[in-house]
């Protein structure tokens, strides 16, 4: 199965995966074959019925917002260069890459796109900033069933009182940047893809 | 300077006298004579005597220090204590006596553990388990590598220099070397302690130095036993590596056992709060008294059992013993550590030596070439695997940082004289190495870190969003993992929370606590630190209502024993409401919410006050229980219209009027005294937050009928803390007047 699944990815694709997400050529055609495993319908896609069948994800707290994540916006189907940009984000900062400036764009690893990334999963309708009802949903999927909502919604008022520094009682991604940038967030959303 | 000095030399000379002429005192006694009304029986006190006077001249040295204020800040304060040591040695010698040696025994038994313990039980585990590969590296790997090093390098040595040294064997070498090559927990946390360093870099050396212990022990005793023998066979050898496996999880599994029943003692503590700290000591102490009793790392069982019963033991016990546990293992780790450094120098005075030029000299350049050479070989291997690499900075004060302290002396001092002909040469030259690392790295790496601008440790505390985003970020992981089909640490992570989740929490916290999830354990604990703060920022001035707040708490505690469920818990929550409308007015005015005020000043203040006597009656309250109080907005905004006076009824509807009430009406009319004169500034904010106030009553309604399901257990729980009466006077008097 595994030659089978390099000879269906191309080397120039490979060449245009490598650039844009900065991963080596043995992690591409790796997480290919995983790529490949998890799409049952052979289809060349994966559908968010493929991502439920994974057993981590089913049960993870976050699994659903997971899974949304590697959708863009409204399609139901993600190809495989839609799988690797989204995987790209967890790639470990590189030591060179931390020095040289922005060539064309940030790299899709770097701290600001992670942090970016993390806040999209906490903000669902896109309008920039983390409301109190967004952050309620996100502490009640991590704490489970067992605790009120009053004791939730004052942990979410607290955060907000700690983070929001104009008043808008809504957390906006450079107040979230702010406050997280004690937060060795390098390290902590990183991945090592193995050789 | 001097005229500080010179006292605390005066004192100690005194002590010094004193005891010897108290020994001659006991000679003089033969003769007969009247009853004698007053007598001397030194003899018999003698010991415990002798005991407390050193602990308390080492506590009376360490205040000492800081009485000089430029010393304490250029040398590291085990330098010091090092100093005064010597100082002591020679005095006592110079009036004849001979200095008292380190006893090994009493090090390994008394002055150890605590140490440890103190170390172990307050452990960062996420950044510990982050970095355990790189830190068993060092600590096995890297050690290995320097004893084989120093003793090879030490044996060609001997043999080429021939004299005195030739009697020096290979077997001799390797076991000075393996005790020389280990990092000291000890100096390294004395050191490092004051120089802030970032937490990385902490934790590596640090736990290098206490995971070291174990190949320690079983090189020391597998030379030791070789060199009794007398020959080595290859099957020796394998025995030897078993033996370090042995030692090391056995010695885990020991603290592991120890660790566990501990925490399921302290589910059942609730109605004798008191012992409670002590079965901590105790569990840990006989855990590690139990290894090494079968030879096994006493110091890895001390740190696995600290460990595995913390987040347990937390969970169950009071906030009262938490307190005690916290400053009885740092008073106890502190004196230990003034001790042992005190004893290291009056030591050098005492033991009898056998300088050697060469041999000394060439042990110290060993030791720091093999440790620069092995952080730096190692360092290079475990790039590789790591995600955040370590720079040449970091291997820098790794390698800089691997001090020597008294747990080589003491190994040293236990050889016995028969096997070691060189017993007094390796004594010297240990002490040689330890004052050169302490003295010399101790105080030159406070400026080199300041040169090469290392990260120092981050001093703000954690707030919430960090850890729910922590938090949030494990779980992202875990599921990106998970996706890339992809089992890294974080994986096995999550599996074992789970587990502990599901069984262990249930079986070793008692009650309602093991349902609780660690947000929002996190989450109390940091409300109750908050409610410290501002109570002790609030106390200074209010000596004057203590008088009359400590009668009403008294009367209401009595009265406690009475109240159902549902009305404690209103109670509580408008207490807690106030208090967290408290943080909000403190910060309000830096906020564009609310219209400027030009008598701000005076209402914050009469507030002020208010919520001072709402924060003492919370924290007596509070310090009988755990901690996991809830907040809840309406109620807040409800309070906020209830200082209106609109309704002083509207705290007490769910409630009858019984005597507990008294509690609530005691707060609202103190309420009202104070705020009578101010009613027409809070009629005019009451303006402004009407609409807030009637959507908080609208939104009250399912407050009220929300109850948290209190368990017998926690209702005793809290109750049971309120113990005899006298306690809890005391208590509350002490604590108010603090």
């Amino acid at each position: 199965m595994g030659s089978r699944a390099s000879s269906l990815l191309r080397e120039e694709d490979i060449e245009e995966i490598k650039k844009e997400t900065g991963f080596s050529h043995s992690q591409i055609t790796r997480l290919y074959s995983r790529f490949h495993s998890l799409d049952k319908g052979e289809n060349g896609a994966l559908s968010r019925e493929d991502f439920q069948r994974i057993p981590e994800l089913a049960i993870n707290p976050l699994g659903d917002r997971i899974i949304n994540a590697f959708f863009p916006e409204g399609e139901d189907q993600v190809n495989f260069r839609g799988f690797m940009k989204t995987l790209a984000r967890f790639r470990p900062v590189e030591d060179n890459e931390k020095n040289k400036g922005p060539p064309s764009g940030e790299p899709l690893n770097s701290r600001m796109n992670k942090l970016l990334f993390a806040f999209r999963l906490y903000d669902l309708d896109r309008d920039d900033k983390i409301s109190r009802d967004e952050l309620l949903q996100v502490l009640r999927m991590m704490v489970g069933v067992n605790i009120s909502d009053e004791q939730l919604g004052s942990i979410a008022d607290r955060t907000i009182q700690e983070a929001d520094t104009n008043g808008d009682m809504c957390i906006s991604f450079t107040e979230f940047t702010k406050v997280l940038e004690k937060v060795d967030v390098e390290q902590k959303m990183s991945i090592r893809f193995l050789h | 300077m001097m005229t500080r000095i010179l006292p605390l030399l005066l004192l100690l000379v005194f002590c010094c006298l004193s005891v010897r002429c108290l020994q001659n005192q006991s000679d003089q006694q033969h003769h007969k004579r009247a009853f004698p009304v007053i007598s001397i029986h030194y003899e018999a006190v003698r010991t415990p005597f002798e005991v407390a006077l050193w602990i308390l001249l080492a506590s009376l040295m360490k205040l000492g220090f800081h009485l000089i204020p430029r010393l304490s800040s250029v040398v590291p304060e085990s330098c010091l204590l090092i100093a005064v040591g010597l100082l002591l040695g020679g005095l006592i010698r110079v009036i004849g006596e001979n200095p008292p040696v380190l006893d090994s025994q009493l090090f390994f038994f008394c002055l150890l553990p605590p140490i440890i313990l103190d170390a172990g039980y307050f452990l960062p585990i996420r950044p510990f388990t982050e970095n355990a590969g790189t830190i068993l590296t060092f600590a096995v790997v890297g050690t290995l590598w320097n004893s084989f090093f120093v003793g090879a390098g030490l044996y060609g040595v001997c043999r080429l220099e021939g004299g005195g040294l030739a009697s020096v064997d290979l077997l001799s070498c390797l076991l000075f070397g393996s005790i020389v090559s280990a990092v000291d927990p000890v100096a390294v946390l004395a050191v490092f302690e004051e120089i802030h360093i970032n937490e990385l870099l902490h934790i590596l050396v640090f736990g290098e130095s206490l995971l070291n212990d174990a190949v320690t022990v079983v090189l020391y005793h597998l030379f030791e036993e070789f060199a009794h023998v007398g020959e080595v066979t290859p099957g020796d050898v394998f025995l030897g590596v078993l033996c370090f496996f042995v030692v090391a999880l056995g010695g885990v599994m020991v603290g592991a056992v120890y660790g566990v029943l501990a925490a399921f003692t302290s589910r059942f503590t609730a109605h004798s709060r008191v012992i409670e700290p002590l079965f901590v000591f105790l569990y840990s102490y006989m855990a590690y008294l139990s290894a090494e009793v079968f030879h096994l790392s006493g110091i890895m069982a001390l740190i696995a059992c600290g460990v595995l019963m913390r987040p347990y033991v937390e969970a169950n016990i009071s906030h009262k013993s938490y307190t005690t546990i916290k400053y009885f293992l740092k008073m106890w780790s502190s004196v230990s550590e003034t001790l042992i450094f005190i004893f290291l120098g009056v030591s050098t005075v005492a033991g009898p030596h056998v300088w050697n030029w060469t041999f000394v000299s060439i042990t110290i350049v060993l030791c720091l070439v093999s440790r620069v050479l092995g952080v730096v070989g190692l360092t290079y291997i475990i790039n590789k695997y790591r995600m955040v690499k370590l720079s040449g900075k970091d291997q820098f004060i790794v390698a800089y940082g691997g001090l020597r302290g008294a747990i080589a002396f003491s190994l040293v001092f236990l050889l016995s004289s028969d096997d070691f002909a060189m017993k007094n040469m390796f004594l010297t030259a240990i002490i040689t190495v330890i004052f050169f690392t302490v003295f010399v790295q101790g105080m030159t790496i406070r400026p080199l870190v300041d040169l090469l601008a290392v990260k120092k440790k981050k001093q703000s505390k954690t707030s919430i969003i960090e850890e729910i985003h922590t938090q949030f970020m494990e779980h992202l992981l875990a599921g990106i993992e998970g996706v890339c089909g992809h089992y890294g640490h974080r994986h096995w992570r999550e599996k074992m929370n789970r587990f502990n989740k599901r069984y262990v929490k249930r079986c070793l916290i008692g009650g309602e606590r093991s349902q609780e999830p660690q947000l929002i354990s996190f989450y109390n604990k940091m409300e109750l630190k908050q409610a410290m703060m501002l109570l002790e920022s609030n106390s200074s001035a209010s000596l004057n209502t203590a008088g009359h707040t400590t009668t009403t708490i008294e009367q209401s505690s009595r009265r406690t024993l009475n109240i159902s469920k549902e009305r404690e818990e209103e109670i509580r929550k408008i207490l807690r409401a106030n208090l967290q409308k408290t943080r909000q007015r403190l910060r309000s005015y830096s906020r564009h919410t609310l219209m400027p005020d030009p008598a701000e000043d005076d209402w914050s203040e009469t507030h002020l006050r208010k919520q001072r006597v709402e924060i003492q009656r919370r924290m007596s309250l509070f310090l009988t229980g755990p901690a996991h109080r809830q907040e809840s907005p309406p109620m807040r905004r409800a309070r906020f219209e209830s200082d209106n006076q609109e309704h002083v009824t509207r705290p007490s509807v769910p409630l009858n009027v019984t005597p507990v009430s008294s509690v609530l009406q005691d707060s609202v009319t103190i309420d009202n005294e104070s705020e009578k004169s101010d009613e027409s500034r809070w009629r005019r904010h009451g303006g402004d937050e009407k609409q807030e106030g009637e959507r908080g009553i609208r939104g009250r309604k399912p407050s009220v009928t929300f109850a948290l399901d209190l368990d017998e257990q926690k209702r005793s729980r809290c109750l049971s803390d309120l113990g005899p009466n006298q306690l809890n006077e005391d208590d509350e008097e002490s604590f108010l007047s603090h």
